[in-house]
């Protein structure tokens, strides 16, 4: 009961700031945009990796997918600029979980550190790839259509869809831990050949885990690349040193297999990104690979495994 | 792909593509010898394989631009990788020996980061050389272009890795190493110190990069961000090779130096990272279907 009401409140207090936000600041609405972005990251990443075991460096791939698909039919298929958006937000979002079901079978058999690294690979393919291929824009990227309604209202517009999807993610990575889904990616996890043994069809159950991470990230392309404007292969879209890198770092730091974590960790990672990176003028990146460091090598189990071991030790 | 038919006229050129590539190939299976070196004695995949040969590159670069030949920069560049290898091993290492590969995957993913956007701030992004001054070879009626400054590149390559063999096997380091890498804890019951050894083991590795570093330096370029192409080129050779197989690193390293310079050829230069990362990808997937190709016949 009391439990339900915490969540009650918790429900009410982000649908409030998250409505709220670009009325009270305008300011920082694409920031703001962005931090919604970082939840959905790092909450599609752990659903491969933290509850599944399957540690991705490369689910940025997906993204990219979505982001170049959304811009691809915005750009060709002559729609207005609405229709022509929902089009290329559900075709990104169609193409990267198809990539997913294509790809899953033969990358998802892959284990362990072999995964990491064959997924790390794909995403720099990918990064390559659409930095040659000429019809996408090669290097030079493709720029976004202009937005028809005001200017100030571009960025707010993007950040209603951005929290839209963070929320609805979050809803449906909750909804799926719960069921047999859920079960059966964390049996996956904890030991993939007992599992098996147990009878569970593991390759069905991956691929489709990977492909419902694939589809939310491949959702989130369109925004991302409109609410930006200008969609650059390397900067952007398959930003495998940032983006990458900052899902896996986001929800480790809040503690991977977890449903809360990714989301702590994405806010706590953002928003110290936004507040203090300013001021380190181009060392950022440097202050990056430290802060992977010390996190992995120091605080493993993220603030809710601290959290945990606080409360444990305390009671 | 109108350069395959080019290819097919003039077979010349395919003997041109393959003997660069086995020169390059040498230094690819160097980094690579390191890498599997800290891999099985460790069990650690190092991430940050690439940015010590990025790092090795600018000492010598730096020395050269300083008045001091690449002769004397390589070896200077191991010593200075050693040293930071150790300083490395104290300070991070150390801590994920024995945790689970991600965690050191991701550990040594943040020293790579790290030392490759140092670089970026200190050394600036620009593409460096160290000019050689060595004349080129030509063969075939100049057909066949053969820089002697790969040919030293892949003698140097030779006598490195002969040097960390011999260390491996005669010394009582070296056989410390090994015993490790057999069974760290019985190694450990016989008195050997598996802290220093490990140590001492990412260390080497490091030296090696640093050198192999220079050697990149004076037959290609550097650059910042070049560390992660070397790092997974490393992983694919050792992966292909196995554990503690040196002859099989040389040849895997001689072939993934040819494929590399057919496909450059074949498909333009801007797709060749893209052919190798692909490759990669092919390599994991296929490896694990035989495999399980292998586990099927034992049931």
């Amino acid at each position: 009961m009391r439990k339900s009401g915490r969540g009650v409140a918790a429900a009410i207090a982000v649908a409030v700031t998250g409505l709220a936000l670009p009325w009270i600041v305008p300011s920082i609405t694409t920031q703001a945009a962005f931090l919604w972005l970082m939840i959905l990251f790092s909450l599609t990443w752990d659903i491969n990796g933290g509850q599944m075991g399957y540690n991705s460096f490369g689910n940025v791939f997906f993204f990219g997918v979505g982001v170049y698909a959304c811009a691809l039919v915005q750009r060709d298929s002559g729609l207005s600029y609405y229709a022509g958006l929902g089009a290329g937000i559900g075709a990104g979002a169609l193409a990267a979980a198809l990539s997913a079901l294509v790809l899953g079978p033969a990358m998802l058999a892959i284990r362990g550190h072999y995964f990491a690294i064959a997924t790390l690979g794909l995403s720099i393919v990918a990064a390559n790839v659409a930095s040659a291929w000429e019809y996408i824009g090669a290097a030079s990227g493709i720029a976004a259509p202009l937005f028809p309604g005001a200017i100030g209202d571009r960025a707010k517009f993007f950040y209603y869809l951005l929290f839209a999807l963070a929320v609805l993610t979050f809803l449906l990575v909750r909804r799926l831990y719960r069921s047999r889904l859920g079960l059966a990616i964390n049996a996956i996890r904890d030991d993939e050949d007992k599992a098996e043994a147990m009878g569970l069809h593991t390759t069905r159950y991956k691929v489709f885990a990977w492909s419902i991470a694939a589809l939310l990230l491949g959702a989130a392309g369109g925004p991302v690349g409109n609410l930006v404007g200008f969609i650059d292969p390397n900067d952007l879209a398959f930003a495998g040193a940032t983006f990458g890198v900052w899902m896996v770092l986001m929800a480790v730091l809040g503690g991977k297999g977890t449903l809360w974590g990714p989301v702590i960790g994405a806010v706590v990672f953002h928003v110290t990104q936004e507040l203090f990176w300013t001021w380190l003028l181009g060392w950022q990146r440097v202050a990056m690979g430290l802060l992977i460091v010390v996190i992995v090598v120091f605080f493993p189990t993220g603030i809710l495994g601290w959290v945990a071991r606080r409360r444990t030790t305390a009671a | 792909m109108s350069n395959l038919t080019v290819l097919a006229g003039a077979p010349v050129l395919l003997v041109q593509l393959v003997v660069s590539g086995i020169l390059v190939g040498a230094i690819f299976a160097l980094v690579a010898y390191g890498m599997a070196l800290v891999w099985g004695v460790m069990n650690i995949i190092n991430i940050a394989q690439g940015e010590f040969v990025m790092l090795g590159g600018y000492v010598v670069f730096f020395l050269d631009r300083a008045g001091i030949a690449p002769v004397f920069g390589i070896p200077v560049a191991a010593l200075v990788l050693y040293v930071v290898g150790i300083a490395l091993y104290h300070t991070i290492i150390r801590r994920i020996v024995g945790r689970d590969m991600f965690t050191s995957i991701l550990a040594t993913f943040g020293i790579s980061i790290l030392l490759q956007q140092l670089a970026n701030q200190l050394f600036s992004a620009d593409i460096r050389t160290v000019r050689s001054g060595l004349p080129s070879l030509f063969f075939a009626d100049g057909m066949i272009t053969i820089p002697e400054v790969d040919l030293v590149g892949f003698a140097a390559a030779v006598v490195v890795g002969a040097l960390l063999v011999a260390f491996l096997r005669t010394t009582r380091m070296g056989q410390a190493i090994r015993a490790t890498a057999q069974n760290a804890r019985a190694a450990r019951v016989l008195g050997i110190d598996t802290d220093r050894v490990y140590a001492t083991t990412f260390a080497i590795n490091c030296a090696i990069c640093g050198a192999a570093g220079g050697l990149v330096a004076m037959t290609w370029f550097i650059q910042p961000y070049l560390g992660l192409t070397y790092t997974l080129r490393s992983f694919m050779i050792v992966i292909v090779a196995g554990l503690g197989n040196l002859a099989g690193v040389i040849v895997a390293g001689a072939g993934l130096g040819v494929v590399e310079d057919l496909a450059g050829f074949v498909l333009g230069s801007e797709y060749q990272t893209a052919f190798v990362f692909m490759l990669l990808v092919v390599i994991l997937v296929g490896r694990n279907l035989w495999l399980a190709r292998e586990r099927r016949s034992l049931r």
